[in-house]
């Protein structure tokens, strides 16, 4: 059993859980991820190591479906069965001059870890989080404490540049030197995004997002195609070279379960609303 | 000692194999000639008295012959019914072949399911020792290496990566074959001597390499999960699994009852099994439960099989579908897959093996229709921890190499199982792992 001590939501869906898991605290690298089974029934997820402090991990996730909108309903105090990790290899590190840092939705709770980590090897730090609109912005304060420079953009244009994070990335290549860029998003994003490096020749690393079972290698259920190889996302992975990376391939597994993902949410939301009305009626 | 019925075990997952009666134990254990010399002994990789338990079992002393099993095996539950006895036990008795061999499995099994009934008989354990050996992977190797090291006197922290304990026993052999809380049951046993088990552990992440070689010993029994893929065309489409994740799905996650349970896996009305050993059946006789028309296709010929006979005797009964001589070559479809193309092989000259060597058949393309496709070629050494340990020798195949003391190149690191030999059987892992134990018992005595 894994306690929560703190819990709460930050914008839209999205929430942020603070776990304590010594043996995975103690341990976890910038870029690296957890497994979580909430209890006896539940499914393996993966989300990303966002921050760690003494025993404690934090997570940042969207409620998106079955498990995630479970994992929000709970509070401090609650418990989680199972944290496995730190799983995954620790984000490519190293002192590389000047470091960019792109994030879009939900993916930018992993950028604060690596900018520190990026900041202690001695890089400049240029952070940029891209957001439908400006209520879905997280981690931006800390991002702004961290980085060098850091710009926002949105969709919409209700904050920061009117567009998209890419835009905001080819300008501060227009202006600047770029060594190294990061970029963490749904996979679409990180697909167009990269485009943004690949003529330049540099490197970008994209944290790749796929559905894992075990997460240590075991069942290859997180296999991606990379530079033309089977790779497994949960052991040689999360982070990859975008420029090798085959995004179609992902997104098409990705999209493998998604008639047993919805009857699996509407099956928890009818139950819920179940108990919510048990409730109400007394 | 019947099979359920197919019409009834094809929709469940509830064992097939029904179990010796108290009677029929009985009778059987009476049969057992009780060899001066007996082979039958020199069969069992950690050497059970087997003449000494079935003499109890005759006597109807249940009990006693449970006490006398435990003190060489404590996972005999499982052992009565995954072992390969005829290739170990009863290939060995001297009262001869399958047919008129003592069923030496089903009466351990007997013992153990009685035992389990009426309260389990703990093993005596010497004083401690005070020294600390850590263990890596709760499979029948590192259960095994655990309880003998607990007896031993030593505490033992046993290290899992999965949120349970017991390896292939609970993530790979299906509950018709092995039922969980019989696994559950035994592994509790082990704990109860004082092993203590870290879930959620996955040694080379949630704990260094130094904090491993900080015990005064180390046993590592990490098995050989990593699943080999075929390298087709269009295998990494939506619904190509390789056996371990359709398993694990099934056995460890309980997709078979989603959506009670939260994980799914695609139920395949068509399904197409690639291998010939235990994993393929296993995989193929899931997928038919879960509701699919399966089609098991192997490169060679049906008696090159390397299954167990009895498992592909009841492959066949329960409706599986084998085409020999076949090999897949492309999963064909557009987003999803929607069938198999297949090639037929003629057999050649003997390999290595001495099997003869299959070839394809130019121009004999055929393709199956299917939206689920289970690839089950085999599995290597799980790369992931010993690849942190550089000095760690391995051999080609990335297994870890051993010495006749289940010795690694690391001092004071011993490892057994899978692992070191490659996918094998639960019962060799388990002589590994008592024989490890006693090296590294022997090892720090002498320090
Ligand atoms: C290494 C890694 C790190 C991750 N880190 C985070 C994180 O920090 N925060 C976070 O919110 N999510 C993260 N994810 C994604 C997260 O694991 C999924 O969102 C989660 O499994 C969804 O479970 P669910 O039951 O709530 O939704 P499901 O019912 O499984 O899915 C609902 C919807 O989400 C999509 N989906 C399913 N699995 C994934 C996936 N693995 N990635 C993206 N979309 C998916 C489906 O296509 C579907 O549209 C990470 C994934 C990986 C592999
Ligand atoms: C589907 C299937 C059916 C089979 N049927 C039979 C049968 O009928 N009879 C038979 O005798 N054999 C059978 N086998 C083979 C048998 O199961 C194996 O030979 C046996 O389980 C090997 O035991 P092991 O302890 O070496 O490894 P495993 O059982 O593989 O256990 C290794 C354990 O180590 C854990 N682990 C790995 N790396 C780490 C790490 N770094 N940190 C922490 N934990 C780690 C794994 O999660 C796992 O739990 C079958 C195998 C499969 C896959
Ligand atoms: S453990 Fe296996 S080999 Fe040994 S007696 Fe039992 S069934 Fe036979
Ligand atoms: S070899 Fe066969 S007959 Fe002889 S003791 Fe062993 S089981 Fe009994
Ligand atoms: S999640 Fe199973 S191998 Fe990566």
């Amino acid at each position: 059993m894994f306690y929560i001590e703190k819990s709460e939501q930050l914008a839209d869906k999205v929430h942020q859980m603070w776990v304590r898991a010594p043996h995975v605290a103690h341990h976890a690298l910038a870029g690296q991820f957890v497994i979580f089974r909430i209890d006896e029934k539940g499914e393996r997820i993966p989300l990303t190591i966002s921050a760690v402090d003494g025993d404690a991990i934090r997570v940042i996730f969207m409620a998106i479906g079955k498990t995630t909108t479970h994992l929000a309903s709970l509070k401090s105090g609650d418990s989680i069965r199972d944290v496995a990790g730190p799983l995954g290899k620790p984000s490519e590190m190293g002192t590389y001059g000047t470091c960019v840092l792109v994030g879009g939705g939900v993916g930018s709770a992993n950028l604060p870890i690596i900018a520190r980590a990026a900041k202690a090897a001695g890089n400049r730090v240029i952070g940029i989080i891209g957001a439908r609109n400006a209520s879905l912005i997280i981690v931006e304060n800390e991002m702004r404490s961290v980085c060098d420079e850091f710009f926002l953009a949105t969709d919409d244009g209700s904050r920061g540049f009117h567009g998209f994070a890419a835009d905001v990335l080819k300008q501060v290549m227009a202006k600047e030197r770029v060594d190294r860029v990061w970029i963490i998003g749904p996979a679409i994003m990180m697909k167009v995004t990269s485009e943004a490096t690949r003529a330049a020749g540099i490197r970008t690393l994209v944290s790749l997002n796929p559905i894992m079972v075990d997460g240590t290698g075991m069942c290859g259920s997180c296999r991606v195609m990379v530079d033309g190889m089977t790779k497994f996302a949960c052991v040689d992975g999360p982070e990859f070279d975008a420029h090798k990376v085959d995004f179609n391939v992902l997104m098409q597994r990705l999209r493998m379960y998604q008639p047993e993902e919805k009857e699996s949410l509407e099956r928890y939301q009818a139950h819920v609303c179940a108990c919510r009305g048990g409730e109400h009626h007394g | 000692m019947d099979d359920r019925p197919v019409e009834q075990r094809v929709h469940d997952f509830s064992e097939v194999d029904a179990g010796l009666t108290e009677q029929e134990a009985v009778l059987e254990a009476n049969r057992c000639l009780q060899c001066k010399k007996p082979l039958c002994i020199t069969g069992c990789p950690v050497t059970i008295d087997i003449p000494a338990f079935i003499r109890e079992i005759a006597a109807g002393d249940f009990r006693k012959a449970a006490v006398i099993i435990k003190e060489q095996n404590m996972l005999p539950a499982i052992c009565g019914r995954v072992c390969p006895q005829e290739d170990q036990c009863e290939g060995a008795c001297v009262l001869g072949n399958k047919n008129s061999a003592i069923a030496i499995g089903a009466l351990e099994r007997f013992v153990a399911d009685h035992e389990r009934a009426h309260g389990m008989v703990m093993p005596q354990k010497k004083p401690s020792t005070g020294r600390r050996v850590a263990v890596v992977g709760a499979g029948p190797a590192g259960l095994t290496a655990s309880a003998e090291l607990a007896r031993l006197g030593y505490h033992v922290t046993l290290f899992e990566s999965l949120h349970a304990a017991g390896g292939v026993l609970m993530y790979g052999i299906p509950a018709f074959r092995l039922p969980k809380e019989i696994v559950k049951a035994e592994v509790d046993a082990v704990l109860s001597l004082g092993v203590v088990l870290r879930l959620n552990h996955l040694v080379g992440r949630s704990v260094s390499t130094r904090e491993l070689l900080s015990y005064d010993a180390v046993f590592l029994g990490t098995g050989a999960g990593l699943p080999y893929f075929m390298g087709l065309p269009g295998e990494n489409l939506p619904g190509v699994y390789s056996a371990n994740e359709f398993l694990t799905r099934v056995n460890l996650m309980h997709a078979d009852r989603f959506p009670v349970y939260d994980t799914p896996v695609k139920r395949g009305s068509r399904v197409v099994v690639a291998g010939g050993g235990n994993v393929a059946m296993d995989a193929a006789r899931v997928a038919l439960r879960l509701g699919g028309r399966v089609t098991l296709v192997y490169r060679r010929r049906e008696e090159d099989l390397p299954a167990r006979g009895a498992e592909i005797a009841r492959a066949k009964e329960e409706g599986i579908d084998f085409v020999m001589c076949t090999n897949p070559v492309r999963i064909l479809g557009d987003q999803v897959m929607s069938g198999v193309e297949c090639i037929r092989m003629e057999m050649c000259t003997p390999d290595d093996s001495g099997r003869p060597e299959p070839r394809e058949i130019a121009g004999s393309t055929f393709t199956i229709d299917a939206d689920v496709f289970i690839a089950a070629i085999g599995q290597g050494p799980n790369p992931l921890l010993i690849s942190e340990l550089p000095e760690l020798k391995r051999g080609k195949r990335g297994n870890v190499l051993v010495d006749d003391e289940f010795r690694t190149s690391l001092r004071k690191v011993f490892a057994g199982g899978d692992v070191a030999t490659g996918a094998a059987t639960v019962i060799l892992a388990m002589g590994a792992a008592k024989s490890a134990a006693h090296a590294i018992d022997r090892m720090l005595r002498e320090e």
